[in-house]
């Protein structure tokens, strides 16, 4: 067992961090208060392999790892969490379903463009009455001649604002269960009449990420553009939020980290009754044990990151690594506000941002609660 | 067009501290970076080889972690890589190094040579001249823009107050500044693929025809570094224009009873 990263994972975390303290840091802010994304910061990072980073160079992609997607997801959550879900979902969510489950076809025509730099995706699996069950859904895809037609509405669709292409589920047969009656389309968001994707939905955190309600009336779907068998949708997107859940866990390190950080080096700084803040013991202890949580929420990250790479079963460490690195973040960017005082609270520094930011990460590609039943199911308690 | 670009490996001074004791820089947990003029000059060949076609292939002098910044290299575009590596190397002076990379490239070939105008930790910009003089070739040094056209090279030359438009024959070598343009990133995939190429590394045997012992190293240095000390940054002048010339004394004379200097 080794610990350490190889020299390839670290000239890719080098290049993940300067890109984030460089590119992205600057722009967090003000992305945060406007509600929006920058354009130019999503195609800079297609530029530069972002988007592409675990998927086969065969397909366009750059033929790294889940483990160095991690490192990319820590270090751009450091400094924008909404940067982190952008790519994430990208990645795990949409690009992850055509990996595993298209046809070769399918990989080369719309897999490619996601990976090469070309394009966005996003994911539709979440409805109104469908979050954590999803025996709520109501969207409907009908098979008519060579096509299906799509009604119905996804909710929380994260990068929907400016995806080109999406991921999206939808009931083949009412007659069964949701969870056998589910199938996976591929859809372009930009160019099938009858997709409307609404404005952003106003939220807590994440606030630069698009995050929008998209509705289907009537889409046409060629029948090519079925991903998987037709009827295993709810298979294909647990799979995916799997994937998923690794890149949260790292997005939560990320803005721990990224908190920690803060608070550090404004305690170096900041004196009170005579001395720096960092010199006193309290802050000292409490920065220790913040610091021993992430560092363990990151290796519980990196194992689970490691297992997907060896093709080995990793749901249950996904979901331990999600709840505990969530855990995490939402308490080390408490103690962050808490270590800078009232200047922590105010938005002139970051730390608040990601204290909104870390709460998600608890809510997200399975709640907590969701985690603990993946997490007991596999431990053979009944 | 076979464009080689020297690079060198220095510790990145924005986080750097002098020994207050000895005068020597502390290198414990600094990061190690590719010189920032180099970058640009490695920036400036990769766009030429868009423009007309052609390799890319960085040289560095350095020791064996010197290797990380030739993957970075790699990983932003170029074609190959070589390390010259040997302790027969070691406390070369500007003179010994710019001979044994001279050596490099003479075995590797080349029709431009690009370096840095100089190292933000030895600040000597000789480097860069001194190979052109060892392989006999024109040189343009302080090139704040560069472009190709046919075998010549075109060249802004910048001084302090003009600059010079120059076209050179090639083979010449061009030393870059941090202004000639702006360094791309590493891409995720070129590093997945640096890691996957040779970086072919010279020791003395390598070079031996063309390098004499007596010319390397410690005792083919002319000089040696017997101080190292922190400068004062210099604060930035004041131009004052459209005087006359009275008004010009009168002006300096204030200036210098304002600072007790008269």
């Amino acid at each position: 067992m080794d610990f350490k990263l190889d020299k390839s994972h670290l000239l890719q975390q080098q290049l993940f961090r300067n890109f984030a303290e460089t590119e992205i840091k600057p722009l967090a802010k003000e992305m945060d208060e406007s509600e929006q994304y920058d354009l130019d910061l999503l195609a800079k990072m297609h530029k530069y392999g972002f988007f592409g980073i675990p998927y086969s160079k065969e397909y366009g992609g750059c033929g790294s790892d889940t483990l160095a997607y991690t490192l990319c997801m820590e270090e751009v959550s450091k400094v924008d969490a909404s940067t982190g879900i952008t790519i994430s979902v990208h990645t795990s969510l949409c690009c992850s379903c055509i990996n595993n489950f298209g046809t070769e076809e399918q990989k080369q025509k719309y897999l490619r463009p996601l990976i090469d730099g070309s394009k966005t995706g996003c994911f539709g699996l979440t409805e109104t009455n469908a979050g954590s069950d999803v025996q709520g859904a109501q969207t409907v895809a009908v098979k008519d001649g060579d096509e299906w037609v799509l009604n119905g509405s996804k909710i929380f669709t994260t990068n929907s604002g400016f995806a080109d292409t999406c991921v999206v589920f939808a009931l083949t047969d009412r007659t069964v269960p949701a969870a056998k009656g589910l199938t996976a389309f591929i859809v372009d968001l930009k160019e099938m009449p009858g997709i409307t994707v609404s404005e952003n939905i106003e939220r807590m955190g994440i606030r630069a990420a698009s995050n929008c309600i998209v509705t289907y009336e009537n889409v046409r779907v060629p029948a090519d553009r079925v991903l998987g068998p037709v009827g295993k949708g709810f298979k294909i997107a647990m799979g995916a939020l799997d994937c998923g859940r690794i890149g949260i866990a790292a997005q939560a390190v990320g803005i721990a980290q990224g908190a920690l950080n803060e608070a550090i080096k404004y305690g170096k700084e900041r004196k009170q009754f005579g001395k720096p803040i960092n010199s006193f013991q309290n802050t000292q202890f409490k920065m220790a044990e913040m610091q021993t949580k992430i560092d363990a929420a990151r290796l519980m990250t990196w194992r689970a990151a490691i297992a997907e790479d060896n093709h080995e079963a990793f749901g249950p460490l996904a979901a331990m690594a999600k709840l505990f690195a969530s855990d995490v973040a939402n308490e080390v960017t408490r103690f962050a506000v808490q270590a800078m005082g009232g200047y922590g609270y105010c938005r002139e520094y970051p730390v608040e941002r990601m204290m909104r930011d870390a709460k998600i990460t608890e809510i997200y590609e399975g709640t907590s609660e969701v985690m603990k039943m993946v997490i007991s199911g596999s431990m053979k308690l009944k | 067009m076979k464009i080689v670009v020297c690079i060198k490996q220095v510790p990145d001074t924005a986080e750097v501290r002098l020994d207050p004791k000895t005068g020597t820089l502390i290198r414990d947990g600094v990061p190690s970076i590719i010189n920032h003029d180099d970058k640009a000059g490695l920036e400036a060949a990769l766009q030429l080889r868009e423009k007309v076609g052609g390799t890319v292939t960085v040289v560095c002098m350095g020791p064996p972690q010197a290797d990380v910044a030739l993957r970075e290299a790699l990983a932003m575009g170029a074609d190959d890589a070589y390390l010259l590596s040997a302790r027969e190397f070691g406390g070369s002076d500007t003179y010994a190094t710019a001979t044994i990379i001279a050596a490099g490239l003479k075995k590797i070939g080349f029709d431009l040579v690009i370096t840095g105008r100089q190292a933000i930790d030895g600040d000597t910009a000789q480097v860069g001249p001194q190979i052109a003089e060892q392989l006999k070739i024109p040189q343009v040094s302080y090139a704040e823009e560069l472009d190709v056209e046919g075998d010549h090279v075109i060249v802004k030359r910048q001084y302090e107050d003009q600059a010079h438009m120059l076209k050179v024959q090639m083979p010449c070598l061009v030393t870059a500044l941090s202004e000639l343009t702006e360094p791309r990133y590493m891409h995720v995939g070129g590093i997945v693929d640096a890691y996957n190429k040779d970086v072919t590394v010279w020791g003395f045997d390598d070079l031996k025809d063309s390098l004499n012992p007596e010319w390397i190293g410690l005792k083919g240095s002319p000089t040696n570094v017997f101080q190292s000390f922190g400068k004062q940054p210099k604060a930035a002048g004041t131009v004052l224009a459209g005087l006359s010339a009275d008004e010009a004394v009168a002006a300096i004379m204030e200036k210098l009873i304002e600072r007790h200097i008269i």
